[in-house]
Parts: C-alpha cells; structure tokens; sequence
C-alpha cells in the first residue's frame, strides 16, 4: 500500500530535494547520498502515510541528513591536518610592514544577469581549489551559517582558531577571484 | 595604529563576531584612510552575499536533476525495506 505513494513521492520532489541537498554540500554524490537516506527515512518513519505537505516533511528531514554530513566531513578534516596549518604565515599576502603585497583591486561588479552568471561560475571554481578543510570551514559558516561556537565545538578548537583559517580561506578565495574573474 | 594586515584580519573577524569598541573604532580610523583595505571589506561582502546566491540559483535551477540511476536506486532500497 505505501510504495505507489513513496514512488510518487520521489517523482514529485525528488529532483527538488536533489537540488537542495547539492545547493548546500556541493558534492553530487553527497547530495544523492542523503536524499536516498531521506527516503529511507521517511518510509521507515510509522506517520508518513499521515503527511499532508510530504514536500516540506522530506525536506525537514532532509535538512538534518545534510547537517549530519556536514559535521561527518568537518570531524574528518579537525582529525587530518588542519590544526597544523593555522599558524601558516600571510607573507604571500602582506609585506614585513603588513602593507598589502597585491594591493586589492576595484571590483566592477557584474550588472547583467549573464555577467552575474559567469562571476558565480568563477566563484564556483574558486571554492572548488580551496584547500578542502578551508573549504568546509567557510561553507558551513558563510553558507550555512552555522554558529561559530558550534563550528568550534565539531571541530574541538578554539574560536580563536576558526577566525584564523575563516580568515585565511577568505583571503584565498578573495584573491582566485581577483585573478580568474576580472583578469579574464 | 592597525596595519593593513592587521585591518584585514579585523574586517574578516567582524563577519564572525562583534568586534569590541576599540576594534570598531581604530578599523573606522583606517578605513578612512586606506583604499586598499576598504576594497577588501566590500569584497568580503560581495563573496558573501554571492555565496547566498549561488545556493538560491543552484536550488531553483529546474534543469538540475538527480540521476535517474540513483532514482532506481533509491526505488530498489525502499523496495527492499518493505520486504
């Protein structure tokens, strides 16, 4: 009797919840991964015959897959290298006076949509080259805006630490972009 | 007085916790003086707000879908489960 009802689910708002999940972990198979988990979920769960809005009840659960995720990938980084790297120095940044090596450049910001488009794309490629843990790091913060306490408390550092690697991916990412989209 | 790199650091810290008065003020005071790092903190903002974007713009783009393999996979694990 359930199954009709879960294949007609999946039709309807599977390649929504698809979205969603890629929209936040920005990793195909991760997203396939969780929106699997959360049909599993869900068919498991005793009231989901009962749901009158399935959408919003798959995408509650949804929600609570990815952040499992999230915190799976950032315990794995706090376990590798990345405490290593945070006294890792700016001087590729700024010289011995702590003036800018690079100065920053004036931004033309894009205005039409198709320029909007090829700026997001590069942005897109300069997350992608960030070293992965700084990655992770600023996803969770400036995307999914996670709580700083709470980012400090997965990773078991010190918030001093997270201002320093937020601080260093940052300045990575400002810097690919300054080169990949306006010197293109 | 702050150094760039020091304004910097500040400018990006400001996004993850409220600086104190003495911060806010002596990054005011340079700011007000330093083109370089003004560039710096409107930037940080575009990357921002860009970041936001980009995850509206991927969860509304109707022409992403997921696999249709992984679909059937999924159909045969919840099969399974049933069983």
């Amino acid at each position: 009797m359930t199954s009709p009802n879960m294949h007609d689910w999946l039709n309807q708002h599977g390649d929504y919840l698809y979205r969603f999940a890629l929209a936040r972990l920005r990793d195909p198979h991760l997203a396939e991964d969780v929106v699997q988990e959360t049909f599993l979920a869900a068919i498991k769960s005793p009231n989901f015959a009962e749901q009158s809005a399935p959408r919003t009840w798959l995408t509650g659960i949804l929600k609570h897959k990815i952040i499992d995720v999230m915190r799976k990938n950032v315990r794995e980084i706090a376990a590798s290298d990345l405490m290593t790297d945070e006294d890792a120095n700016m001087d590729e940044f700024f010289d011995e006076k702590g003036h800018w090596a690079e100065p920053p450049l004036a931004w033309d910001m894009p205005e039409d949509a198709l320029e909007q488009k090829q700026f997001l794309g590069v942005l897109q490629n300069c997350m992608e080259k960030l070293p992965a843990k700084a990655a992770q790091l600023f996803l969770m913060r400036d995307v999914h805006e996670t709580d700083n306490d709470e980012i400090c408390k997965e990773l078991n550092i010190s918030t001093t630490n997270a201002w320093v690697m937020l601080y260093r991916a940052r300045m990575g990412l400002r810097k690919c972009l300054e080169i990949n989209w306006l010197g293109a | 007085m702050l150094d760039c790199k020091q304004a910097s650091q500040l400018i990006s810290q400001s996004l993850d916790r409220s600086l104190t008065l003495r911060e806010r003020l002596s990054l005011k005071l340079h700011l007000l003086i330093c083109e370089f790092c003004k560039r710096f903190s409107q930037h940080m903002q575009t990357i921002r707000v860009a970041l936001k974007q980009m995850t509206s713009s991927i969860e509304s783009n109707d022409s992403i879908e997921m696999p249709s393999a992984t679909k059937s996979r999924i159909l045969q694990s919840i099969e399974s489960i049933k069983d």
